[in-house]
């Protein structure tokens, strides 16, 4: 597994990174396509699941989490969970005030 | 010679804990920017009608060229990480100096869209905003700390990758000894992260 990863660095490659920033143009696109649209309350959800996708993108293949060890992704996925607990708990308490 | 160099490779250095370190620092601006966020989303919450109102105000062409314009120095910055990984230390270089090109064009179209607004009397404390409602109030307060400390991220971003442009013409940073120029990159799509969700969140929601 180490010995995996550490050939994996040896051969880096160009293609992947540029296939990822035309994903990221199109979905930019298709986002600021959408925004004109009503979708009534679904219009925010919409706009925050194209940037988290594309924020997945950034951080899986620019920010290199897919290759490295995964103490890296559960650490980022620590610090994300934490900071979703913050967002429901505050709009549990405005949501019942 | 080769006596340095044998010292050089019995430095220690643990590459994996570097970037771990790296990672725990972006956290914290996590923290820093998801507050902000929360503040955002509570306030949208409370006065949804202003913010609405207040969004056709900005500029969504200026919102995406710098979305693109970001995007695109993502991608330059990484492949200055191939390129050094690939020994191409001169290509390296010059997409390093590339992202800073887009970084200041980027700083550029935030000057003149913050002109343009300062031009309408729409900056915090204004007697033009004061008259407004409260939520419209509110969204500028909140669109010029969050676009305003992105900015100044992205110019602590030209100074940090500046410094790894000079450390890699310098062979401080070579082919098999990049981890700065990883930290840096890593801090830059941070930068990209957050823009990803500051641009549909303010010039998005008219």
């Amino acid at each position: 597994m180490e010995n995996h990863s550490h050939s994996e660095k040896h051969t880096p490659h160009y293609g992947i990174y540029i296939i990822v920033w035309l994903a990221l143009l199109i979905l930019t696109g298709v986002t600021v396509a959408v925004a004109g649209i009503d979708f009534g309350g679904l219009t925010v959800a919409t706009a925050l699941l194209i940037a988290s996708i594309k924020s997945y993108l950034v951080l899986t293949i620019f920010m290199h989490l897919k290759s490295e060890s995964k103490v890296f992704s559960i650490f980022v996925g620590v610090a994300l969970l934490f900071l979703l607990i913050s967002f429901v708990l505050l709009f549990a308490d405005y949501s019942f005030m | 010679m080769s006596s340095s160099e044998h010292g050089i490779a019995h430095v220690h250095r643990d590459d994996i804990g570097s970037r771990l370190g790296m990672w725990l620092f972006l956290f914290t601006e996590l923290i820093l920017f998801g507050g902000m966020f929360i503040v955002y989303a509570i306030y949208r919450f409370t006065h949804q009608q202003e913010f609405h109102l207040a969004a056709k105000e900005l500029n969504t062409l200026f919102g995406t060229l710098n979305t693109i314009i970001l995007l695109t120095s993502s991608l330059t910055m990484a492949l200055s990480i191939t390129a050094l990984q690939k020994n191409q230390k001169g290509l390296s270089i010059f997409l390093q100096l590339t992202t800073i090109v887009f970084a200041l064009a980027f700083m550029v179209n935030k000057f003149f869209e913050w002109s343009a607004k300062f031009h309408h009397g729409l900056f915090p404390g204004s007697d033009v905003l004061m008259e407004k409602s409260n939520g419209e109030i509110l969204f500028f307060g909140l669109y010029y700390i969050m676009t305003g400390l992105h900015g100044l991220h992205v110019i602590i971003g030209v100074v940090l990758i500046g410094t790894m442009t000079y450390f890699t013409s310098k062979n401080r940073i070579t082919s098999d000894n990049y981890v700065r120029l990883e930290a840096a990159g890593l801090y830059w799509h941070l930068v990209d992260i957050i823009w990803i969700f500051l641009f549909p969140l303010f010039y998005l929601i008219t």
